[in-house]
């Protein structure tokens, strides 16, 4: 039970040293010319090293061997035994990777990340011993100074070859009500090396207050032995909830059996510095960070947004009741609620900024994303991210993942050239793909940049009509051509690749990203680049809606999506074929999908000359007039998702809860169109 | 069958009635009793889903149970009764004319249907309560909600 939380909480910290070992990482890269600074490379070893420690407190030994493998390159490093270079920086993102892995594999418990696949612990071990120093020595002589490092209490880590423990052992009455016998226990013990036993019995009462069922003796022992801790810990294991145990490692007394005897002729100045200046820079390195945290539950996050939600929904009931009751607009009472809503809308604001998180941690996936990517392919790719603390809510982010893991290896795979294509064509050998975030006016954009070939659109255009999914005939603007790409079923790679043909398209990155209210666009300049634009919502709570009835029910619109309203002239009505209605709007014609009609509500109406219409500007479809009765209002709603309770319907994007209580469904533009623009009738299966 | 087999541990059901019938359900699946409230339609639902209503900020999807069940369809009013249940994590209102009792059960006191029971009875019913002179069809939650969360 406690032991879970220990543990649980170990992986959270693991996160943090895997984005600071990252960080370290990028930043020695990026200051390869110049020679890395000693800091950087010590925070990246110190990250690795918490990691083993915590690692073998929890008997992740997979996790140890590895860690301790990686450290032991790192310090070489550190010891400037090896140089950087951009082969071991690719071993060591390589390794850290892997690292990542095995920590993933440890959290679910899985095994199969035991595999080493690469030998990559054999390639660490090179890198770091190619040096006089015997690996062993070299091993363990870094080793053994950096346990004092560690202050967490049970950090204490496998590979130590021999210790002096102090265990301290009370048991308690349960104990021997359970039938066991100190004394097995000590045997069993002493088995393990050398050890001193001392009774303590200040505990005992005078006879005559004496309660003879009570256990009152406590042990000390000292023990010292060649075997690791978890030796120990397993010699106690059926009795480690029957008694009060406290096993501490000590420092071994110089004469004692200390395999290394000469620990000092070590050419590595940390290693051989004495403790106590050591742990001056791990401090350093917890200070470093910039404000407090507290660590909350995502729960009771997402509760106190539910919360406050229904607050601001509150707060507009209880302004419609005053309004309803003929409350004149000035009176004291509208201006105290006036104030209300401010301070609600305040709280909302704040309460959605907790869930908001840097996007660092998914741009250092794509790093990966893009490594691996990169040497599937064979191209020599630089990954340069800008913009890494822009915040955006943690959902998207948890849902930007696999859209942008895909379009990183697709910039990989289609956009940037082979090395020797792009030195023909003039450019530098190693593509670069930059992945920048930032905040334009209320939305976060994020933009997935390569300085590849751009879209080979001839190529794309002979693919779409060899699919049938453009009419041979047709004439298409480059424009309409990128868009392309986003049609389900489209795949321009002839060879599917290992890469990017998994069967996932470019369609389904457009579907992620819509789902989660934000849009993709395409610019692309034949020869120079791509550039794949994401535009999305600050945060997936509320959003600005506009207020409509549709058909007798209310409904809303995002305003996002709406370019613009106008009630048309009946003469600016048109109708195309089978009923068909378009607008004509400063000389186009735009297509008119019904609301009230694709939802059911009503059947089409004969003419749409005295409706309200919202251009709403798709994707796929451009302009299209969305019809609807009236317009009330335009305010910011609270989105309740409808998928918990029933399925998904097509047009509708979510639910939300309207001022008098009544839930109004929100619309989802893009669906809404393709509903309405592919003619056929809808039905929902059940 | 492991339809009566789960009965074992049944020991108290809400009553309610439907038209000149008598349901009931487990009482560990019933949240609360409320009032009818307007809903908002769902488009494209099916026919027995009046559609969806603000229960404290969720929002949960209403059953016109005599229209699930076969029965007619029940025009909601304001004397009718909305049940809300659980069932699996998902909550649904079931409308019904009225809730009678909630009944104490004799141990094994659920008969399994007559085999005489059509297919639709047979896949929301699950067996028949004879008390006194009534006879309580308990209802089959999971057969009655709308398959929604299978598809997905």
């Amino acid at each position: 039970m406690e032991q879970s939380d220990i543990r649980s909480a170990f992986f959270v910290e693991c996160e943090d040293l895997m984005e600071a070992l990252n960080e370290g990482l990028d930043r020695i890269e990026e200051t390869l010319d110049e020679g890395h600074d000693d800091e950087t490379v010590n925070a990246v070893f110190r990250a690795v090293h918490s990691i083993k420690g915590g690692a073998g407190a929890f008997k992740l030994d997979a996790l140890v061997r590895f860690a301790h493998q990686f450290e032991t390159t790192l310090d070489s490093l550190r010891a400037g035994r090896v140089s950087v270079d951009p082969p071991l920086l690719a071993l060591l993102h390589k390794a850290a990777d892997r690292l990542s892995d095995l920590l993933q594999a440890a959290r679910t418990g899985s095994e199969a990340a035991d595999i080493d696949p690469d030998d990559l612990a054999a390639q660490l071990a090179q890198a770091a011993g190619e040096e006089e120093v015997g690996e062993a020595d070299a091993e363990d002589l870094g080793f053994v100074p950096m346990r004092l490092d560690l202050d967490l209490p049970v950090a204490a880590p496998d590979e130590v070859q021999s210790g002096r423990y102090s265990i301290d052992f009370s048991p308690t009455r349960a104990l021997y009500a359970c039938g066991n016998d100190t004394s097995i226990l000590f045997r069993v013990l002493g088995d393990l090396g050398r050890m001193e036993v001392r009774l303590d019995r200040s505990r005992l009462p005078d006879f005559d207050s004496l309660d003879w069922q009570e256990s009152w003796l406590d042990w000390h022992l000292t023990l010292e032995t060649d075997e690791p801790e978890h030796q120990i810990d397993e010699v106690f294991e059926f009795v480690e909830d029957l008694c009060r145990l406290e096993i501490r490692p000590m420092p071994l007394e110089a004469p004692g059996p200390d395999p290394e005897p000469e620990p000092d002729p070590e050419p590595d100045p940390p290693a051989s510095g004495p403790a106590a200046p050591r742990k001056a820079p791990v401090e350093d390195g917890r200070n470093a960070s910039p404000r407090a945290t507290v660590r909350v539950e995502l729960d009771r996050v997402d509760r106190l947004i539910n919360i406050v939600g229904e607050l601001v929904i509150n707060q507009a009931m209880l302004s419609q009741c005053v309004q309803d009751e003929g409350v004149p607009p000035r009176s004291p009472v509208r201006n105290r609620l006036d104030d209300f809503r401010n301070l609600a809308r305040e709280i909302q604001e704040s309460v959605m900024a907790i869930r908001a998180q840097a996007i660092k941690p998914l741009f250092q996936r794509m790093s990966r994303i893009a490594r691996e990517a990169s040497e599937i392919a064979q191209k020599q790719i630089r990954l340069v991210t800008e913009g890494e603390s822009t915040e955006v809510d943690k959902t998207v982010i948890e849902r930007l993942a696999d859209p942008l893991t895909h379009m990183i290896r697709n910039a990989v795979d289609h956009g940037i050239e082979p090395a020797d294509r792009r030195l023909h064509l003039g450019k530098p050998p190693v593509g670069l793909i930059t992945l920048t975030a930032a905040h334009r006016s209320g939305r976060v954009l994020i933009e997935i940049k390569d300085d590849g070939g751009g879209i080979n659109r001839p190529r794309v255009l002979e693919i779409a009509r060899g699919k049938g999914l453009v009419a041979p005939e047709a004439q298409l603007t480059e424009e309409e051509i990128d868009g392309l790409l986003f049609m389900p079923g489209f795949s321009t790679a002839s060879v599917v690749s290992d890469l990017s043909g998994r069967g996932v398209g470019m369609d389904v990155v457009k579907s992620a990203i819509e789902s989660l209210g934000g849009r993709i666009t395409i610019a692309s300049d034949p020869g120079v680049g791509t550039t794949f634009t994401i535009s999305l919502p600050l945060t997936l709570a509320v959003l600005d809606g506009m207020v409509v009835d549709v058909g007798g029910q209310t409904m809303v619109v995002p305003v996002s999506a709406i370019v613009e309203t106008l009630r048309p002239r009946p003469t600016d009505i048109h109708v195309l074929g089978s009923g068909d209605q378009v607008v004509a709007i400063r000389g186009s014609l735009v297509p008119i999908v019904d609301c009230g009609s694709i939802f059911g509500f009503r059947a089409p109406v004969r003419s749409y000359g005295e409706s309200v219409l919202l251009l709403v500007e798709t994707a796929r479809q451009k302009l299209c007039a969305l019809v609807v009765d009236t317009i009330h209002d335009q305010r910011q709603v609270v989105i309740k998702g409808l998928e918990n309770g029933y399925g998904r319907i097509p047009g509708v994007a979510a639910a939300t809860i309207l001022g008098d209580g009544r839930i109004a469904l929100i619309i989802a533009p893009e669906e809404a169109v393709d509903i309405g623009t592919s003619g056929g009738t809808f039905s929902m299966e059940f | 069958m492991a339809a009566v087999s789960l009965e074992d541990d049944l020991r108290e059901v809400v009553a309610f009635r439907i038209g000149s019938q008598e349901f009931c359900i487990d009482i560990r699946a019933v949240r609360e009793i409320r009032s009818w409230t307007p809903t908002t339609v769902l488009p494209h639902a099916p026919s027995y889903i009046i559609g969806v209503i603000n229960l404290r900020g969720s929002v949960v999807p209403i059953i016109n149970l005599a229209e699930r069940l076969g029965l007619g369809s029940l025009e909601p009013e304001a004397r009718h009764v909305i049940i809300i249940t659980v069932v699996e994590g998902q909550v649904v209102g079931l409308l019904v004319d009225a809730v009678s009792d909630i009944l104490t059960l004799p141990p094994s006191s659920v008969q399994p249907m007559p085999k005489i029971a059509s297919e639709t009875t047979l896949s929301f019913v699950r067996g028949v309560i004879t008390l006194d002179q009534r006879i309580l069809r308990l209802l089959d939650l999971i057969g009655v909600l709308p398959n929604v969360r299978r598809m997905m």
